[in-house]
């Protein structure tokens, strides 16, 4: 698979390491009333889809960024790359 | 139709006239009081098993293909029970006795093989780590043996010892471990189960649950709805995509893992050989083709093919121990789907819906269980108790914090 890098262009999945879905980047409040239940769904639970995932990517032997790839896990084709800070900041978080 | 020594030989004299088609091709019937998804290993021995020790006749099991098309036909076939945890060892030791019993018990030669398996030692840490391991298999009534690198070259002649970076420190074998031909481990269970009034029922794709007031009264099938008291799932990679349909999430991603096999070539290696510093593990089939295969690709997928990196990630590996490989050409590659539980370890559980049941999480190491995971599985459909080797395989121990990490790496399943 080549993962097209917003920053440095077309390269090599075997360059990236995989942590998972991107929900990963939400992390519930620790101090939420129901904080154990979230962080047993965060942690634990996956939608696991047949078809196009959000996943985030890590380029350790590149730029050590943290990229949100959207793929699909049926053909392994990848339909957008994006920067998981730019993500994470849409989503209103401050980094 | 029992097969024998004498059934083979009066074949053979009449022409081979006599054979009869090995299970029957029913239309499925309105309502079963077990119904199980998935024509894998651990479907059909749960069939097997629920009809023949637990005395249920009325069961089904519905495959969306064809049976032995999923991963039961695409593993490299290694059964061993030498794991380290409480919650895993006696399942898996209950498993290896089934399998020697196995051919017996199902009049069918599944070609178990007790061949050996070498886990190879490269540094002082795992040679410490693997005494611990050898400990606790023999606690767990299995069997383990510490050897020496003197009596590893003596044995397996052919093994690079003295690579300089991983260099063979000695290994810890279990003897009674081997290998099966799988296919035949889900033709032997279902031809048993057909002949104890299971129906298998093939080309029937599982397209819904139907659940009423929380109670699940049957599956929403490509052929027509069947009504079931109970319903236990068995689809191994496609868990997550089956359950969802129950509206359940799980602690499962599914992932791709390779194997491959070369030319087939005279008998060169005697038993299953793992390589300890990267993934990489061989064995050789009866037909003689090397059969060997490494990590997973590490990332989600359904597609049962994987990308190029881990083809060379496998081939170095074997180039570092086994480098008489280097000379044998590739002849077919696959992939099958992995249903990676979030600590490494299955699942067989009852769900939070009355009436169905889940049966997952076998990562890659699922064929070794499948006599003890049918077992198992139908011991919980037909009592709805626990089997006592399966009582850590809780669906909520994931909530309740009670994993079983044997690899110790935590909530990422493409490490374990
Ligand atoms: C390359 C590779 C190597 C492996 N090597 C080993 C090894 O050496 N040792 C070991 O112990 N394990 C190994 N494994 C793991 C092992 O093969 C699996 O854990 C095990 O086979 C899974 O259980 P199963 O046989 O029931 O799965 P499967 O054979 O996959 O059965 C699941 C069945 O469910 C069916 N299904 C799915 N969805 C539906 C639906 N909606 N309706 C109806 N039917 C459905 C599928 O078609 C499939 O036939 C390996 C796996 C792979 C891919």
């Amino acid at each position: 698979m080549i993962i097209d890098h917003p920053l440095l262009g077309p390269r090599d999945s075997s360059e990236f390491t995989y942590l998972g879905d991107a929900s990963l980047i939400d992390r519930p409040d620790p101090a939420g009333e129901d904080a154990s239940s979230d962080f047993y769904d965060y942690a634990y639970l996956r939608d696991n889809p047949a078809g196009w995932h959000k996943e985030l990517w890590f380029h350790e032997a590149g730029d050590r960024s943290w990229l949100v790839v959207t793929r699909n896990t049926v053909t392994h084709e990848i339909s957008k790359v994006e920067l998981a800070s730019d993500v994470a900041r849409a989503q209103g978080r401050s980094k | 139709m029992r097969y024998s020594g004498f059934r083979v030989i009066k074949e053979a004299l009449t022409g081979h006239k006599g054979w009869k088609p090995v299970w029957r091709d029913p239309e499925p019937a309105s309502h079963y009081d077990i119904v199980i998804v998935g024509g894998g290993g651990h479907g059909l021995a749960t069939a097997h098993y629920l009809a023949k020790e637990f005395g249920q006749a009325r069961v089904a099991v519905i495959e969306k293909g064809w049976i032995g098309g999923g991963n039961v036909g695409r593993n490299t076939t290694i059964i061993r029970s030498n794991y380290l945890l409480d919650g895993n060892e006696p399942f898996y030791e209950f498993s290896l006795k089934l399998w020697e019993g196995l051919e017996q018990d199902l009049n069918y030669n599944a070609m178990v093989s007790q061949r050996g398996i070498l886990n190879l030692i490269h540094s002082d840490g795992q040679r410490d780590a693997f005494i611990r391991r050898g400990n606790a298999m023999i606690l767990n009534g299995a069997d383990a043996d510490l050897m020496t690198t003197e009596a590893i070259k003596k044995k397996y002649p052919f093994l690079n010892t003295s690579d300089a970076r991983f260099p063979i420190q000695g290994g810890l074998a279990q003897h009674r471990g081997g290998t099966v031909r799988h296919d035949a481990v889900a033709w032997g269970y279902a031809r048993s189960a057909d002949s104890h009034g299971v129906d298998i029922i093939q080309n029937c794709e599982v397209t819904g649950f139907r659940i009423e007031n929380g109670v699940c009264k049957g599956v929403e099938t490509s052929r027509g709805f069947i009504g079931a008291g109970k319903v236990g799932c068995a689809v191994a990679g496609s868990s997550g995509r089956l359950l969802s349909l129950a509206n359940m999430r799980l602690p499962i991603e599914s992932h791709v893992l390779q194997a491959f096999v070369t030319e087939g070539l005279k008998p060169v290696l005697p038993g299953v050989i793992t390589f300890g510093a990267g993934h990489f593990y061989c064995s050789q089939s009866d037909k003689g083709g090397l059969v060997f295969g490494g990590n997973l690709d590490g990332y989600n997928s359904y597609a049962q093919r994987g990308n190029l990196p881990v083809v060379e990630d496998v081939c170095e590996g074997a180039m570092a121990i086994l480098p008489m490989l280097g000379r044998a050409r590739i002849l077919r590659m696959w992939g099958g789907v992995m249903d990676m539980s979030m600590d490494g370890s299955p699942i067989i559980d009852r769900t939070h819906i009355d009436g169905l049941y889940f049966n997952g999480g076998w990562c890659y190491g699922g064929f070794k269980a499948t006599p003890a995971s049918g077992f198992a599985f139908a011991h919980l459909l037909a009592r709805d108790t626990l089997h006592p080797t399966a009582t850590a395989y809780r669906l909520d121990r994931f909530r309740k914090g009670y994993l079983i990490d044997e690899k110790g790496v935590g909530n990422q399943p493409n490490l374990h």
